[in-house]
């Protein structure tokens, strides 16, 4: 293709936004935490897609896999983190998602975290984190898409 | 890169969702992997499910899913939801209606942003599905929000156009704007087991005589999307709508004015990138004249389209 730049190219330079999906793995059945996540990724002018509740790890993969999301946002209230965490990153293993950037919020034990971000987990956000400091990690972490390829 | 193409045309799904962005992007791999693209396409029976916020459009498609997988038909969809104009950010929830299907291989669902991407949605809907058509799926369908212009354009881009109404739509069907009726191939009535869904039936049979073109001999089919009650009637009546174009010799010419109307936005959006940069070339005196009442504006468009054309450089694909 010329060096010059079409039409087409030049809408192209324009880089899409950050796409997050945001998932409620396990069984409780709480989303307001997530919901507000949501809201304020998108008013950092995110596209965010919202699963709703008691997602499988299969499910996260999945819908991570088709949306062709950059970051996955897990929220999990349930203690379950430990048995569902390797599950999910497994399974986004599996659905060919090595480059997604995934991060965690929710009540999370402290000694539980290396293990957590030896998995892959990129951050963990305790209750209570400012949502300016999940947008601003996000931005900075995510990993840049088609424009540059 | 062409290692992706390969591995979309193997049918790995991943390849497939990697690819969409590409498109809806307008990346350069994704305008050249439309064009090949291109001849694997025509297959796929394209569907507009329209009709306002909370109709129940994306509780309808799921239903809708599931019987087309008791028929093995495979289905992909692109559910588009409106962009905040401010953040240009969206919150997309269109998949928590359709988390039964979700998990089956026949079943691939995409949220996609009213957002302004490289272009307009329009295009980018028609370039999405265009890819999901030669990726293979029997039936691909559009969830659009109808409330505005565009959006009835967004509904012509389809086969077969359901139009979603429901009971409590403020002074009722009568009161909505004029050309979003025509644009149905179906009518369906959801929400049935509300009070007013009857009514609703009967204003638009009476509406129906007074419109012109398809609508006035669209099906009206009442459902409750939540029990699936009806759904397979608006099924069979999608799949049968295409057949009678088919055997009346309809549906060459309707996808040839679809796919018409899809070079029309892709070379207006051309051309205005075009005019963009004549506009930024501007020599001075023009703006000044404009200001001075030496030159109408009329003139100076004129002036601009001669200048557009000089600008095309005849090579360009
Ligand atoms: N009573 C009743 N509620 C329904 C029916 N169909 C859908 N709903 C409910 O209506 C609400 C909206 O349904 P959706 O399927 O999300 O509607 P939509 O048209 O896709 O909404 P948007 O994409 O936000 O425009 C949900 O709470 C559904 O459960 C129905 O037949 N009867
Ligand atoms: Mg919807």
């Amino acid at each position: 293709m010329a060096k010059q730049a079409t039409p087409a190219t030049r809408r192209a330079a324009r880089s899409r936004p950050i796409r997050v999906l945001i998932a409620k793995p396990g069984l409780d059945g709480h989303d307001r935490g997530a919901r507000v996540l949501a809201r304020a990724l998108r008013d950092a002018g995110m596209e965010v897609i919202y699963t709703g509740l008691f997602q499988t790890p299969e499910m996260i993969a999945r819908a991570a896999a088709d949306e062709d999301v950059d970051v996955v946002g897990l929220s999990i209230l349930s203690g379950a983190h430990n048995q569902l965490f390797p599950e999910i990153m497994g399974q986004l293993r599996r659905a060919g998602l090595d480059d997604v950037l995934v991060i965690a919020g929710g009540i999370i034990p402290k000694d539980d975290v290396p293990h957590l971000k030896a998995l892959g987990i990129a951050a963990i956000f305790g209750p209570g984190t400012p949502l300016q400091e999940i947008v601003r990690f996000i931005r900075e972490h995510a990993p840049t898409r088609e424009s540059e390829e | 890169m062409s290692d992706l193409l390969e591995r979309f045309r193997a049918g790995e799904r991943r390849a497939l969702a990697r690819l969409l962005s590409h498109v809806e992007n307008r990346t350069p791999f994704g305008i050249q992997a439309e064009r090949e693209l291109y001849p694997l396409t025509g297959r796929a029976h394209l569907i507009g499910i329209t009709g306002p916020p909370g109709a129940g459009k994306s509780t309808l498609v799921a239903g809708l899913i599931r019987e087309a997988r008791r028929q093995s038909l495979t289905a992909a969809v692109l559910a588009v939801d409106p962009t905040s104009p401010v953040t240009g950010g969206a919150v997309m929830g269109d998949r928590i209606r359709m988390l039964d299907v979700q998990s089956d291989e026949g079943v691939f669902i995409r949220s996609v942003t009213g957002r302004g991407r490289g272009g307009g949605l329009a295009p980018a809907l028609c370039a999405m599905a265009h890819v999901l058509d030669a990726f293979g799926f029997d039936l691909v369908l559009l969830e659009t929000v109808g409330a505005g212009q565009d959006d009835v354009d967004i509904a012509r881009l389809a086969d077969t156009t359901v139009l979603v109404l429901v009971p409590g739509l403020g002074d009722g069907v009568q009161s909505l704007k004029a050309g979003t009726l025509e644009v149905a191939d179906i009518f369906v009535v959801n929400k049935a087991d509300l009070p007013g869904a009857n009514q609703v039936v009967r204003d638009l049979r009476v509406m129906q005589r007074l419109m012109v073109g398809a609508a006035e001999q669209a099906p009206i089919l009442s459902t409750v999307a939540t029990t699936g009650e009806g759904i397979d009637q608006v099924l069979r009546a999608i799949l049968e709508h295409r057949r009678q174009l088919e055997i009346h010799g309809q549906l060459t010419e309707r996808t040839q004015r679809r796919l018409l109307a899809e070079a029309r936005y892709l070379a207006l959006e051309a051309l205005a990138d075009q005019l963009d940069e004549v506009l930024e070339t501007l020599p001075a005196e023009d703006r000044a004249s404009l200001e001075t009442r030496q030159l109408d504006p009329r003139t100076l468009a004129m002036r601009l389209i001669e200048r557009l054309r000089l600008s095309f450089p005849a090579s360009r694909s």
